[in-house]
Order: C-alpha cells, then structure tokens, then sequence
C-alpha cells in the first residue's frame, strides 16, 4: 500500500470566467470560474441543463464536435493555457474525460476498450501491459469479463470500463460525467469507492459532474453548484451537505418540516441565487 | 459428368468468381462508410485513377513492382489529400453534404486522371492470362477461368490482411473504436482526422487491387468507374458497414446474376445479366432493409 498523498496547494486546473457559445447563438454557460488543487476531488453540482456537461466538455475540448465554443475567459492546467488544445494533446498532457452514458466502444471486447485508451501512449509500449494489469486489479470484474463485447456488459460493467479506459492514458486529472447515471444503489457507491481509492493511492485528481448530489458531497472535497450555467455557490464538500440551501434543493429535505408547495414556491422565488 | 450438371457448375462458379470482384470494389465502400460514416460515390474513379496510372506506368517501360509500389503510393497520398481537401472542412457536416461532396469529387478525378494519362482505353497484362483452366475443361467439361481464380485469391488474401490489420494492430483497433462511437474516440484521444486519412488510404489501396483485377478483365477505361455502380446491390445485400457482408453479397450477386441470366434470362428474351442484381437487392431491402451483415445495434434491455 502506497502512502496517502495529501493533497498540495497548487491548483492543478482553473478554469477561469468562460463563456462558453453553442452554434453561434446559444449562450450556455456565463461566467464560470473554479479550480482543481492537485489531489482534490472537485463535485460539479446542479440540476438537468445547469451547465455541468458542458463546463467538463469546454475543459476537455470536446464541444467543438459539437459546434460549441468558448468566446471568453480561459482554462489553465497546471498555469499553462489549454483551450485550443485537441482533446488528443489533452489526454497526452494527462486530462481525460470519462463521458456521460458511458460511451463504450459497443463492439469491441472490454480488453480491446481498455487498450484504445492507451492510444495517444504510441506503439505497444512496455508500460501498457503493466498499466492494463492495474486496472485489473482496480477492477477484478473487467477481467473477468475481458473478453467480452462492451455492448453486452451491464451498466456498472460499462462504467468500470470507461473509467479503466481512461485510467491507461495515465492521467493526472479525470473528468467524470455523471458516473452514478442509471446504476443501482450498491453499484454508484462501489463506483466511488473506486474513485477515491484512485485519487489517493494513484494521485489522480478528479472533477466530476453528478445530479446525485448526496453522495458526490460525501466524497469530494470541494464542490462548486452550477444553475443555469453560473456558478451560485461553492464550498467545502461537507460545509456544502450541511447548508441549508443546497438541502433544500438539492438534496430534498428540508429542516422547518413540511411545506406547501405554494410555500416553497414563494420561497424560491425570494431565494434566487444571484 | 452429365453436361447438364457440368454446365450449372460452370455458370454458378463463374458467377461466384464474378462475385469476388463485385466484392473487391464493395469493400473499399465499406471501409469508408464504417469509420466516417461517408457514403463514397467516388470509389469507382479511384479504381479507375489506379488502374489507369498504373498501366500508364508500365505502358511507359516501368517495371511491375515498381510501378505497382508508385501506383500504391500514389493512392495513399490521394487518399489523405482527398481527406484534408474535402472531408476536413466538411466535418459535422450532415451525411448529405458529405455525400455530395464525393459525387463532385468522382468527377474531378475522372477528369483529373484522363488529363494526365489522356483518355484512351489500355489493355492490361498481369502475366495470368484470362483462359480456362486446361485440366477442367479436359476432365470434368467445366470453364473455368484461371485469372478468376487468381482474382478470388488475391481478395481472400486482402480481405485476410485487412482482417489482421482490424483485429491486432493498434492503428486498426482504434479505427474499429471510431467506426463505434466517434465522440468517445476523441475522449481518448484518438485523433480522428488521422484515422480517416488512413481509412482512405486503405480505401485506395483496396481501389488499387480492383483496378487491377478489372482492369485485367475490361480493360482500362473510363466505363471502370462503373463497377462502383455494381457494388451498390452488393452494399445493400451484404450491409453498409461489414467487411464479411461485402464478401458474401457480392457471391449472391454474382452467382443469382449469372444463374438468372443462363436460366431466367431466355424467358425474356435474355440480357437481364446487367439489372437483375437491382432486382436482388430491392427484395433484400423489403426483407431485410439493414442488409444480411449490417451492424446490429446492441440495445440492452
């Protein structure tokens, strides 16, 4: 067992006011501004639409596949500028994004998947066996299942599969979209336990996007709560489970007992985040 | 053997061999389509671009390898200029800009090849003459070509180095990762420009072989650009996107195009050789529209 690395002071991400534009016209996100330190793990609050995806698709540099731009501001990993560029150098540089819903190579064994992951490393290098046995041992249930079509593979299967995939570019930072999407209970929880293992033992850094916020704020260390693609609120993982608000809202309970729904709705109304 | 029964196995097998050049052009159709997701009209002129610079080069004193080595070079150069010049500023176009793209692209290298090797038809020698086997014909009564059995050989070895090139090399399985999901390819870091400028240049390589084989058997002309035509009924029996679907529709087509032209054919007169493959395809379409190899979409429940 390797030692417990503390995290360090220096952020390993910023990003810093982007402004991020789909087809020219779509303003999605206004302003967003937060950062990873090196060792943390980074929760992206917020409901359907709030601008998660998109904030870890601006970083990634995925959104021009998808017609989408960041006009303003900017994004540094590790003090150096990164918003032009290719997702390719970016996986090189050691950043690489787990998607939302999983996007497996549907066709190709588990193995072949995790393999593809160590592309941009160049020629069956000597590490990719070693690399690929790791994630074995992160993952016994992916060897078992090697040689398996993805496609056939169950969600929580899938999911281990995309993060090992991610895993074989040996990246410093990850970013995780939406990972507890469509799994049960048990499953999300082994699926974080995971993540934390890798952010302490492996010094990976993660950033990831969840809708669940209750468990994503038991395992991160920071979080930053997105709403309609500004950042409204950020704070201490645990700091942030305890806020009255963010109970309210998003974790659905409330301390002053049940309301009407009338109640509530006026409450929102005074409370909007500004 | 009754000649009854010999003739049937003489058109059947002329038919299957027949079929294996269908094959060959389908394929490069294929390649394509898989891994970008482009329907590439302009297939057929690249078999003829390569079979005519190739046979311009011989014509010119070359020697065989050497022309064929340029030839090579040649069509995986075409192939990645095609790729930077026309797919690249095309990207998340939809399908339809990108498959009119390749139709103006056809004519430009028909133009561009009868400009620079001029327009009159050449014969080609591959050093297999195009008669009946002796031995067959003698024993058994059955013609059998000796170059269709050389054309069948050579894509069995193509199709069998395209195999291995898919299944264990690095490059192949990262086309077989875009061919699944292109957005996740790029989360990984592939860079997809790369892989689509290898895709055309295999494309161009597979042009090559057909230009030669068909090249052989037509002669090389502008009607070559044609045979693209014959891989379409091929393409919709086999499906769009597999490499065994191009091999076995083109079988079925060239078998069920001869049979029908020997047995059908007389009923009306003869010549239905040359639209009687459109017929196939179309009651494949009606049967089973996505083709008998078509990717099946895993969906789980």
């Amino acid at each position: 067992m390797s030692a417990v690395i503390k995290p360090k002071t220096d952020p390993i991400l910023s990003v810093i006011n982007i402004e991020v534009i789909y087809d020219h016209v779509i303003l999605v996100l206004k302003g967003v501004s937060l950062e990873v330190l090196d060792g943390q793990i980074v929760a992206l609050l917020g409901a359907n639409g709030a601008g998660k995806t998109t904030t870890l698709k601006a970083i990634s540099n995925l959104l021009r596949a998808e017609r989408g731009e960041v006009t303003k501001g900017m994004i540094l990993y590790r003090g150096e500028r990164i918003d032009r560029s290719s997702p390719a150098e970016l996986v090189k540089r050691g950043i690489c994004q787990v998607m939302e819903g999983r996007h497996c190579f549907q066709h190709l064994t588990v193995e072949e998947n995790l393999l593809t992951g160590a592309y941009t490393r160049g020629y069956i290098a000597s590490g990719v066996r070693e690399e690929l046995e790791k994630v074995y041992r992160y993952f016994p249930r992916l060897k078992e299942r090697r040689h398996a079509q993805s496609g056939y593979t169950s969600g929580g299967e899938q999911q281990m599969t995309a993060i090992g995939r991610a895993l074989m570019a040996r990246p410093r930072m990850i970013l995780l979209d939406e990972p507890s999407m469509g799994l049960a209970p048990q499953l999300v929880e082994e699926i974080f336990e995971i993540v934390r293992e890798l952010n302490r033992k492996e010094g990976v850094s993660f950033l990831l996007a969840e809708q669940n916020t209750n468990i994503a704020l038991r395992y991160a260390d920071y979080g930053y709560i997105l709403e309609n693609g500004r950042v409204v609120m950020d704070g201490e993982g645990r700091e942030l489970a305890e806020n009255e608000d963010v109970k309210e809202f998003y974790l659905g309970f409330s301390s002053a007992g049940r309301r009407s729904f009338r109640d509530v709705k006026s409450y929102r109304r005074r409370k909007r985040w500004l | 053997m009754p000649t009854q029964v010999a003739f049937f196995v003489e058109v059947l097998a002329g038919g299957l061999l027949a079929g294996v050049m269908y094959a060959l052009v389908a394929l490069g159709f294929v390649l394509i389509y898989k891994a970008s997701g482009v329907f590439n009209f302009a297939q057929g002129s690249m078999v003829f671009f390569a079979a005519l610079t190739f046979v311009s080069l011989t014509e010119r004193g070359w020697n065989f390898w050497l022309a064929l080595a340029v030839t090579l070079v040649v069509m995986v150069v075409l192939g990645v200029v095609i790729e930077r010049t026309v797919l690249r500023p095309l990207v998340n176009q939809p399908q339809i800009t990108l498959f009119m793209a390749t139709i103006g692209l056809t004519f430009v290298l028909e133009g561009l090849s009868q400009l620079i090797w001029g327009s009159q038809p050449h014969g080609l020698e591959l050093g297999i003459a195009d008669v009946p086997i002796d031995w067959l014909s003698q024993k058994l009564n059955i013609n059998i070509s000796q170059f269709d059995i050389f054309a069948a050989f050579v894509a069995g070895a193509l199709v069998a180095v395209l195999a291995v090139f898919f299944q264990k090399t690095r490059i192949g399985r990262a086309l077989r990762a875009v061919a699944d999901d292109h957005q996740a390819a790029l989360a990984v870091g592939i860079p997809l420009q790369h892989i689509w400028a290898i895709v055309w240049a295999v494309a161009g390589f597979v042009a090559l072989v057909a230009g030669l084989m068909w090249g052989v058997r037509n002669g090389v002309q502008y009607a070559l650009t044609f045979t693209a035509l014959k891989a379409l009924p091929v393409l919709l029996i086999g499906g769009f996107e597999s490499i065994p679907g191009a091999i076995i529709g083109g079988l079925i087509i060239g078998a069920t195009e001869k049979l029908a032209e020997v047995y059908v054919g007389p009923m009306f007169g003869g010549g239905i050789e040359s639209w009687f493959a459109y017929v196939v395809a179309l009651l494949f379409l009606l049967v089973r529209p996505e083709g008998l190899y078509g990717e099946k979409h895993i969906d789980r429940v």
